[in-house]
Order: C-alpha cells, then sequence, then structure tokens
C-alpha cells in the first residue's frame, strides 16, 4: 500500500445546490463547498427574484405600494400590507379605528398560521414526510377561503389602506373564524401525532444547524429562529403594537437552538395564534374599519355618488399629485411577521412619494446565518437547516 | 414582565424508539383520514364559485338605457398600481354627461387585480367580476378593449357566470368547513 498511487487524493467540490433545486422553496442558489459529504462552506446568492419594491416605492404612491407589499413574503401578506400601513399611520401620526385594529390582528394571525402551515408542509416534505405536507396545506386552504371572503383574492390580498382598511369584513366573518378555531385545533393534534414523537423526524432534526444563542444574538436572527436559540424576543411583547398589550399570550422559546428546536417553537407560536385569535373574536367590536378623515382615506361610496363634498374629496385623494401628503420625516417600524422582526424604514419629503423606503426583511437577515448554520453539516442536513429558517425568496431579493 | 413558555423536546419513551409501534399510529391517523370527504375539486369540469366581492376580471357596466356608465375620468388609471387602464375621452353624444370613453383599453396580463379601479372610480362603472379563467392564445387577446368590457358585462349581470357555464359549479360550503 505504500504506493502512492493508491492513496485517494481528496479535493475539495464546488457544488451548486439551486436555483433549480426542488428543496430551494422559490429561486435560492447556494454554491456549496464540500469535503466529502461534510459542508466546508456555503455561500448564498440571491437575486434571482429581484422584483425592485424598494425601488418601486420611490414611484408608487402610499396606497399603491400596498399591492407591493403583498409579493414579499407571499406565504403571509397580510402581515406585509399591516406593517406597512402602520408604518405610514406611525408617520402621518393618526390613529385607526378600534375595529381595524382588531381585523388587522385577527387576519395577521391568521396568516401567521397559514405561514406556519405551509413552512411545516414543505420543511416535512423535504425531509421525506409527504402527510404532514398534505395536512397543512389542507389547514391552510381554510384559511385562504377566509382570506378570499374577506379580502376579495387568496394570495395578494392589499387589503390595508393608510388610515385603515380596504373594506369591511364579510357579515359572516367572525362565524368563519369561529369555525376555524374549532376546526384546526384538531389539524394540529395529528400534525402533532405526525412528526413531535417520530424517530425518522427526530434523527433528521435533533443537533442539526445548532443556533448558540449568543451567535443568534450577534447574526441578528429574529422571530422563530431567534426563540428557537432561547431569546425570549418577540416585537408583539417587546414594542406591542395594535392590541397585543391588552392580549394574553405567551412567547415560546426552546434553549437547543437545533432544527427540531424551532419546529418546537412554531408549533407552540400557531397554538398562541389560536389564542389571540379567540379572545379577539370574543370581544370584536363594531364600528368604521377607516378614518373619518376625508383628506387621508377615501369617503363612502354613497358620498361620493350623491354629494359634491364627497365628490371632491374622492377626486383629491386620487388625482394624481393631489393625493394625501406624509409630513417630512422617517420612521422605523417593525411588526412581527411570521419569519421575524419586519421592519419598514421610511424617508418622507412630504410629497405623496415615499423619499426612501427601505424594507428589513426577516428572510434577508436570516438567510445571512445559513453559512454559519451549514459548515460542518451533512449535504442532507441542508435541506433541514434551510427549511427550518424558512426563506421565502420573495422577501430576499429586493 | 413577558410572559414566556419554555419549550423542551419530549422525552422519548422505549416503544418511541424502536419505532415499529409509531409507524402503526401514525398509519392510524392516515387511515382515519380515508373515509372522510374529499377536500378537492376536478377543476375543469367542476369549478369553485367565489364570492362577489372577489377581485377577478374587469367590467365596464352599463346604466339603465344600455349606455357606457363610464364618463372617462381617469381617475381608475390615475390609481391603478400597474398602469394597465388606457383611457381616450372624448365628447359624449348624450345631453346628461360631457365625456365619454372612445378607447378604453385594460390590459389583463399587466394588471395586478388589487382592485384600486373600482375603488376609485366615482361613477360605479369599472367592476372586478367573479371571472377567474379567461386564458388565451395570444398577448394582443389579453389585452381587453370596450366592446369586450362590455360584454364581459352581459355575461356576468346576473351574477350566474359560472352556474351557466360548467358542468358543476361548486360553492365554497360545499368543500369547506368554512364556506
Amino acid at each position: 500500500m505504500a504506493d502512492p498511487a493508491y492513496q485517494l487524493k481528496t479535493d475539495r467540490t464546488i457544488l451548486n445546490f439551486g436555483p433549480q433545486h426542488p428543496s430551494t422553496h422559490g429561486t435560492l442558489r447556494l454554491v456549496l463547498e464540500l469535503d466529502g459529504e461534510v459542508v466546508i462552506r456555503a455561500e448564498p446568492h440571491i437575486g434571482y427574484l429581484h422584483s425592485g419594491f424598494e425601488k418601486l416605492g420611490e414611484y408608487k404612491s402610499y396606497n399603491q405600494w400596498v399591492a407591493l407589499s403583498d409579493r414579499m413574503n407571499y406565504l403571509s401578506p397580510l402581515s406585509n400590507n399591516i406593517g406597512f400601513a402602520q408604518a405610514v399611520e406611525l408617520l402621518i401620526g393618526v390613529e385607526i379605528p378600534e375595529r381595524a385594529k382588531y381585523i388587522r390582528v385577527i387576519l395577521a394571525e391568521l396568516s401567521r398560521i397559514a405561514d406556519h402551515m405551509v413552512w411545516l408542509g414543505t420543511h416535512a416534505l423535504d425531509i421525506g414526510a409527504f402527510t404532514a405536507f398534505l395536512y397543512g396545506f389542507e389547514a391552510r386552504e381554510n384559511l385562504y377561503v377566509i382570506f378570499e371572503h374577506t379580502t376579495g383574492t387568496r394570495l395578494t390580498t392589499s387589503y390595508t389602506r393608510v388610515g385603515g382598511l380596504f373594506r369591511d369584513v364579510p357579515h359572516d366573518f367572525e362565524e368563519m373564524v369561529k369555525n376555524f378555531l374549532k376546526y384546526f385545533p384538531k389539524v394540529l393534534k395529528e400534525l402533532h401525532g405526525l412528526l413531535t414523537r417520530n424517530r425518522i423526524w427526530i434523527d433528521r432534526t435533533r443537533n442539526i444547524g445548532v443556533l448558540a444563542k449568543e451567535d443568534a444574538i450577534n447574526l441578528g436572527v429574529t422571530g422563530p429562529t431567534l426563540r428557537g436559540s432561547g431569546v425570549p424576543y418577540d416585537v408583539r411583547k417587546n414594542f406591542p403594537y395594535l392590541i397585543y398589550d391588552r392580549l394574553d399570550f405567551e412567547i415560546p422559546v426552546c434553549d437547543d437552538g437545533d432544527v427540531y428546536s424551532r419546529y418546537l417553537v412554531r408549533m407552540e407560536e400557531v397554538e398562541q395564534s389560536l389564542k389571540i385569535v379567540e379572545q379577539c373574536i370574543k370581544d370584536f367590536p363594531d364600528g368604521p374599519v377607516s378614518l373619518f378623515n376625508q383628506k387621508l382615506a377615501l369617503p363612502e361610496k354613497e358620498k361620493v355618488y350623491d354629494t359634491i363634498e364627497g365628490l371632491i374629496h374622492h377626486f383629491k385623494n386620487i388625482m394624481p399629485g393631489h393625493g394625501f401628503t406624509v409630513p417630512e420625516g422617517d420612521i422605523y417600524d417593525s411588526t412581527e411577521a411570521p419569519n421575524g422582526e419586519l421592519g419598514f424604514y421610511l424617508v418622507a419629503d412630504g410629497s405623496h412619494k415615499a423619499y426612501r423606503l427601505r424594507v428589513r426583511g426577516p428572510s434577508f437577515v436570516n438567510f445571512a446565518a445559513f453559512d454559519h448554520l451549514a459548515r460542518g453539516a451533512m449535504v442532507s442536513d441542508l435541506v433541514a437547516i434551510l427549511g427550518s429558517l424558512n426563506i421565502i425568496a420573495g422577501e430576499l431579493d429586493r | 414582565m413577558i410572559k414566556v413558555k419554555k419549550l423542551t423536546p419530549p422525552k422519548m419513551s422505549w416503544s418511541e424508539r424502536i419505532y415499529i409501534p409509531n409507524v402503526l399510529k401514525g398509519l392510524g391517523i392516515t387511515v382515519r383520514h380515508i373515509p372522510t370527504k374529499k377536500f378537492t375539486i376536478q377543476y375543469p369540469e367542476e369549478k369553485w364559485i367565489p364570492r362577489p366581492g372577489y377581485r377577478g376580471a374587469h367590467r365596464l357596466n352599463k346604466d339603465g338605457e344600455g349606455r357606457i356608465k363610464c364618463v372617462a375620468c381617469e381617475m381608475c388609471s390615475a390609481a391603478c398600481p400597474s398602469n394597465c387602464i388606457h383611457i381616450v375621452g372624448g365628447v359624449s353624444p348624450w345631453d346628461d354627461r360631457e365625456k365619454y370613453p372612445v378607447v378604453f383599453e385594460i390590459d389583463m396580463l399587466r394588471c395586478i387585480y388589487c382592485g384600486m379601479c373600482e375603488e376609485a372610480c366615482p361613477r360605479e362603472a369599472i367592476e372586478l367580476t367573479q371571472v377567474y379563467d379567461f386564458a388565451a392564445y395570444s398577448r394582443e387577446d389579453l389585452v381587453w378593449d370596450k366592446e369586450k368590457l362590455l360584454e364581459m358585462f352581459e355575461l356576468t349581470k346576473n351574477n350566474d357566470y359560472y352556474e351557466t357555464r360548467v358542468q358543476k359549479a361548486v360553492k365554497t360550503s360545499d368543500v369547506n368547513p368554512n364556506g
């Protein structure tokens, strides 16, 4: 065996993972440096789903941009709508009606459930559990019916407007939500039954992609990824907005920091979301869903058809160069989106468009931690790690 | 102050570690799903009827005398985030208004179906219908002109577009517990 010809030469391999890999969820591309099957380095390449939504924010009026926020994290468009509208409202300094706040909270929490169901389905599918995918998607379909009846579409909701909402919820909204609250715990129980104590699931996720508490804070990750590393940070609790300070819910954390603990955190978050929705629906107030401020929000249609004042305000709101203006200034405001802290940094120059619109997408920041998590992992574990971060390509590329 | 719920991974019992009993438990969950109601619909034969308020294809409404309601004020094209509405106004042939649209085109491929045109219309002239299946073979076919949009009004004015066209139109409540 002394003959050098028999000695195997080990060389590092460069492997392209994506952009058309079935488990990359959209168009992600990773360049992996491998030693055998162990990952030495993982370099994410982004930019395959560039939609230019930040730049378009400088050309579209504030209300028009709401339609673009749907396209960021397309698993929970309502959270994006709400986050953006809230930032603009804070900058103008208006407070929306009570009913609108409740509707926003209910829809944000329902879209968190929808997002987590897609996450669980695709994550489990990547690792090989097909059944959870079907059950998760069935549950999401139920939510999408509520969204379709409420907003008019399933995915591109565009539901919020500055100063309130696009329209009121349908007459049987409360009933639909109550039905969902009755139906959903059963699905959750089934999903727990399929995965939580499943040995294969545990073998594939325990001690994989461990993110220590310090690293999680240093890398700036937020959301379930941060809470899965044991840091109890949640924008809903730390910087309460809307009516979250009045609601009773808990922040789930898990100290292990591996893929499994992120799974546990997300599953518990879904349960907490159900609790929030239940409380909101219990004292769901009546009233308007939009501000009665005709300089800001469109007047009711009856007034537009019948009165000259209504018609004038309507035209003034929509005519190019006449919409409401936002006073000069800048603001950073964040909400807790399903993947983490979704922040909007707005610079207003006194016109009806933003001077600069910057989005802090949680996927973008969480993806930065990927190289750290991937080092030393096997190629097959990469799929589990990527799934556990829940990267949404639409939010990744601005 | 902040209510935190600590989660710990479950301790696995002996039977769970050898996995075989858990396979049967998991199978039990899937078997229980077999006799339940089917959740999917057979799409081209069966079609989903969206509720009124759904944001589908556009139509241009007509008034009681069959004339176009639009007065070419161009509010919809101003409100449109994707600039897909093109209007050329002209002098109206009727006495009760000054303007009417000579050309009214919507690029259905450019449209993002946000409903802001409907929201912006001061005359209830443009409206989004329930129609969602309007594929075509060329891009030109999907630039809908005034005639096509008025025809859409005739097709959808009774709110039974799908009921009259499909073998089976599915109401949301038929397949969905939330419907």
